[in-house]
């Protein structure tokens, strides 16, 4: 068990943390026609949409109250119901996910009582949902709002209800931020391998996964879990948790529901794949298809290809808790080490990561600490971009922003194939920086043709024998 | 900040068109805004002074998604690319530990890093807790004698516009005229040596080095910048230019009138997109300076460059002549685009206004004509009906609007600072010209309009190709 070290700095230099409003809407950006709607100034929707069009290369939905400074100071809930009322009429979504922001927070913003009067005001937009939720960024992280936000949808959304299991092939999936869309996308091919049908929450897989669609121009999400699906879930026979910053959502859609969940930290490597495997075979009462299991022969046979590589590897990683103890456990099951380890917050989960020390703090942390243990390669978002360099080390992009790199947001990291992927990338990478031992060259050699050699004079000398 | 002083900024005598009664922006319409913030424009005015300690003093929002995410180049330090933030908690916010956080922060950021000075932005939250920046940062500059500036310019104060104009005004305030200038080495060819002032340049993917070598050549130094490529020191010394260009963006107005009005340096306003805009500003420094040589040299160095310009451009003119530009700008003014397009032949059809002064707009009627359409809706919506409705070839826009086109499947060009390409001076044309028919001309436009083979008919919104 790793113990928990807390920066003590002031400043968080190359800050690893991204605010919890962020993670929030990117849960929302996951329901179908829905957006997130920023209660705060309009920057902090500026930043946070900017943020996610790079990383996803997609449009994104983002609206903001518009707090300014007067209503910063007087109270500014009147902006919560005009926004809901002016989004209510122009987009009509399904949902509409009300997140706070520092601002909001601060000021003593009463989301609840803003939500009640849009109602009374607004009985005309009954029918558009609007989860309210508070993720102020002095508390938390991407990670921990979007696991708010998810809590929230099943609040609002998920009736009460004793019928779980009326739908015997559905399952619910519950997936925490650290799931990609191509992550959720290899998710529902293993889960139907099974002849399964999954409601995955959020399912960013099926809004932010880059597809063109027809429709030149949406101001709402272009996919994503049906709200009429959302109110089903009561109804399946399991839920699938993948990561365990959705415990607490786990426990509430658990006790509204009545439907038994299997809980998972991650779906990397050949333990956890096996393991989400074998509840899958036991939910379906159905063999384990043949598919999946030379999928499994295929990441056993990559394993020990990769193991000369990832043995005795020296890793830094910074990452959210979830996707912090994902990755590292699987480096760890190759034989590699992981010599640095940051996580932007404090979390329940960090403790499964069975290492040393792991450090609550930024990039710079992350990069002392792999600079005086000698890391051999940076796992991090792509501000490790400047860190990797300035170590002098190859990075692999995991986790949010991924601004530099194309098609990152398509990586599926989890299951058999994914986690094979993930030791090839990380073979080649470390093989790449592999240095062959310097040639010595001995005191003899003095006034002998060799001692041109060494000066450099004949450099292709190698070739002309 | 006083409501009162953001009033009196909001009222910039040198804008032409500040007449009316009420000026600034309608307040933003909650549930219909787009754009940034006040600290955001602040970031942009000052991030790119490259060797500053930039510390945004808040909870981890306004650093945490928008770090190290500009496209301005520095040629020498990058500490301006080390994300810093006060990342206050809920107990920092609740038990008024934020000042004494600060405090501590700056000691960090001098210790570490060794800035030649360390800029402090207000957020939200510090704005509205009250926390006193200019006392903690008097405080920690007196302790560490280092210069440690506040930059108040909260998100709730207002438009990305605003903040530009408050941190001029921090600019002013506290930096501007705080040094003497190093004296100039002797030019190699014997030429006399001016120094000028840039205002409102911020170097987006190195442009400005692309027109650099023109004032090095002309004997021109540019004492002071902000903000591209800028140091600390220069930007104390801009009150000893000569002359100071305003490029492109009207927020910092303010800083180059108040040179004027209290260092007597003269200001025009002029862009570096374009082969006409380039070589005018050139022309106006030597106009402005007012020595014969100096514009007869500059006549030459224009001869020359716009020759080369126009040789080069020739091929690319011939392939974009008669195109359709939907131009739609955010921190890039439209007009000094609308100038550079119409040099390479292309007709801008629509341009958007939405940020633009009502001395840009007149400066875009004198360019376009008296019905040039302008847009004040730059929703994607809008955006979208226009492009068709005007028939246009590619749509410009800010990194925003980006994938609003490309999902509508139509050509693209990023206009804004997080792009990648330089555009400015006579090279940079050559640039904006192989990008525009990078996109223009792709075959992935008619590929991806066509309907699978299979598909019934022409499906709604799709372009059957013959």
């Amino acid at each position: 068990m790793a113990e928990i070290i807390k920066s003590t700095k002031a400043l968080a230099v190359n800050p690893l943390k991204v605010s919890q409003t962020v993670g929030a809407s990117l849960a929302f950006l996951g329901l179908n026609r829905s957006l997130p709607l920023m209660h705060g100034s309009q920057g902090c929707t500026a930043f946070g949409k900017v943020f996610f069009v790079r990383h996803f290369r997609e449009p994104i939905p983002l609206q903001t109250t518009a707090m300014d400074q007067v209503s910063s100071i007087m109270g500014a809930d009147e902006n919560i119901v005009e926004a809901l009322a002016t989004l209510s009429e122009k987009s009509r979504p399904d949902v509409i996910g009300l997140v706070t922001t520092g601002l909001a927070e601060t000021q003593g913003a009463d989301i609840h009582r803003a939500v009640k009067e849009f109602r009374a005001a607004h009985p005309e937009y009954d029918h558009v949902a609007v989860v309210p939720v508070h993720t102020p960024d002095f508390l938390g992280c991407l990670e921990t709002g979007h696991a708010l936000a998810v809590e929230a949808i099943i609040d609002t959304l998920v009736p009460e209800g004793a019928n779980a299991g009326r739908r015997p092939k559905q399952v619910n999936i519950l997936a925490a931020s650290m799931l990609t869309p191509g992550d959720i996308e290899s998710l529902k091919e293993w889960v139907e391998a099974f002849g399964l049908r999954p409601i995955v929450l959020p399912d960013i897989a099926d809004s932010l996964d880059g597809h063109l669609i027809e429709a030149e121009f949406s101001s709402l999400t272009i996919g994503g879990t049906p709200r009429s699906e959302i109110a089903h879930m009561g109804e399946s026979a399991a839920t699938l948790v993948i990561g365990r910053s959705l415990d607490k959502a786990a426990d509430k859609l658990k006790a509204r529901t009545g439907v038994p969940d299997h809980r998972f930290s991650g779906l990397m490597g050949l333990e956890a794949c096996d393991a989400f495997t074998r509840t899958l075979a036991e939910i379906s009462g159905r063999p384990v298809p043949e598919k999946v299991e030379r999928h499994r022969a295929q990441l056993q046979d990559a394993m020990v290809d990769s193991h000369f590589m990832l043995g005795f590897a020296r890793l830094a990683i910074a990452a959210d808790p979830d996707l912090l103890v994902m990755l590292g456990s699987f480096a760890l099951g190759m034989g590699a080490e992981i010599v640095a380890a940051v996580s932007p917050v404090r979390s329940e989960t960090l403790a499964e990561l069975e290492i040393g020390s792991i450090t609550i703090g930024d990039l710079e942390d992350l990069e002392h600490q792999a600079r005086r243990h000698e890391a051999e390669l940076v796992i991090t978002n792509s501000h490790g971009v400047e860190t990797a360099r300035r170590l002098g080390l190859p990075l692999l992009r995991a986790g949010f922003p991924q601004y530099d790199l194309v098609g990152g947001y398509a990586r599926a990291w989890v299951g058999y194939r994914g986690s094979r992927q993930a030791l090839f990338d990380l073979a080649n990478l470390l093989q790449a920086q592999h240095h062959d031992t310097e040639a010595y060259r001995s005191l003899y050699w003095q006034d002998s043709p060799r001692a041109l050699e060494a000066s450099g004079a004949a450099p292709h000398a190698g070739l002309v024998h | 900040m006083k409501a009162s002083d953001i009033q009196a900024l909001l009222d910039e005598p040198a804008c032409h068109h500040n007449t009316k009664e009420k000026s600034g922006c309608a307040r933003p319409k909650p549930g219909a805004t787009a754009g940034g913030c006040s600290f955001d424009g602040a970031q942009i005015a000052l991030l790119p002074i490259a060797d500053v300690a930039h510390i945004v003093h808040g909870p981890i929002a306004c650093a945490g998604s928008s770090w190290d995410n500009r496209g301005t180049r520095s040629s020498g330090p990058t500490l301006y690319r080390i994300g810093m933030t006060t990342d206050l908690s809920e107990t920092d916010v609740v038990m008024g530990r934020s000042e004494k956080r600060l405090f501590h922060a700056i000691k960090q950021a001098i210790e570490t890093y060794r800035p030649a000075a360390v800029f402090v932005y207000t957020t939200c939250v510090t704005a509205l807790v009250g926390d006193d920046m200019e006392a903690v940062c008097k405080a920690a500059s007196q302790r560490w004698g280092v210069p440690v500036i506040p930059i108040d310019a909260a998100g709730f104060y207002g438009t990305k516009n605003l903040g530009n104009r408050l941190a001029g005004e921090a600019m002013f305030k506290y930096v501007i005229g705080t040094a003497e200038p190093r004296p100039a080495p002797p030019h190699p060819a014997g030429i006399p040596t001016y120094d000028v002032n840039l205002i409102g340049e911020y170097n987006i993917a190195g442009e400005f080095w692309k027109v650099a070598p023109l004032f090095d050549e002309l004997g021109l130094r540019i004492l002071g910048t902000l903000s591209g490529d800028a140091r600390f020191h220069e930007v104390q010394t801009l009150h000893r230019a000569r002359v100071s260009m305003v490029v492109c963006a009207k927020a910092l107005l303010n800083v180059a009138r108040k040179l004027q009005e209290n260092y007597g340096i003269p200001f025009f306003e002029g862009s570096f997109y374009g082969v006409k805009d380039t070589s005018q500003a050139l022309r106006d420094f030597a106009r402005m300076i007012g020595d014969p040589d100096l514009m007869a040299r500059t006549e030459a160095v224009i001869a020359r460059e716009e020759a080369k310009a126009h040789a080069a451009l020739q091929p690319w003119r011939e392939r974009l002549k008669g195109k359709r530009v939907l131009l739609y700008t955010g921190g890039v003014k439209s007009w000094s685009i609308v100038s550079a397009l119409q040099d390479l032949g292309m007709t801008v059809v629509a341009t958007g206004t939405k940020k633009s002064t009502e001395e840009d707009k007149a400066r875009i009627r004198e360019l376009m004509g008296e019905d040039a359409r302008m847009i004040d809706d730059g929703s994607p919506k809008a955006l979208l009906s226009t492009y068709k409705e005007y028939r246009a070839d590619i749509l410009i826009a800010g990194g925003r609007n980006l994938y609003t086109a490309l999902k509508a499947r139509i050509p693209f060009l990023d206009i804004n600072q997080e792009r990648e390409f330089g555009y400015a001076g006579y090279e940079g044309m050559q640039e904006l010209a192989k990008q525009l028919a990078l996109s223009i001309e792709s075959p992935v436009w008619a590929a991806v309009r066509k309907p699978a083979p299979w598909a019934q008919q022409n499906a709604a919104g799709t372009v059957l190709v013959a």
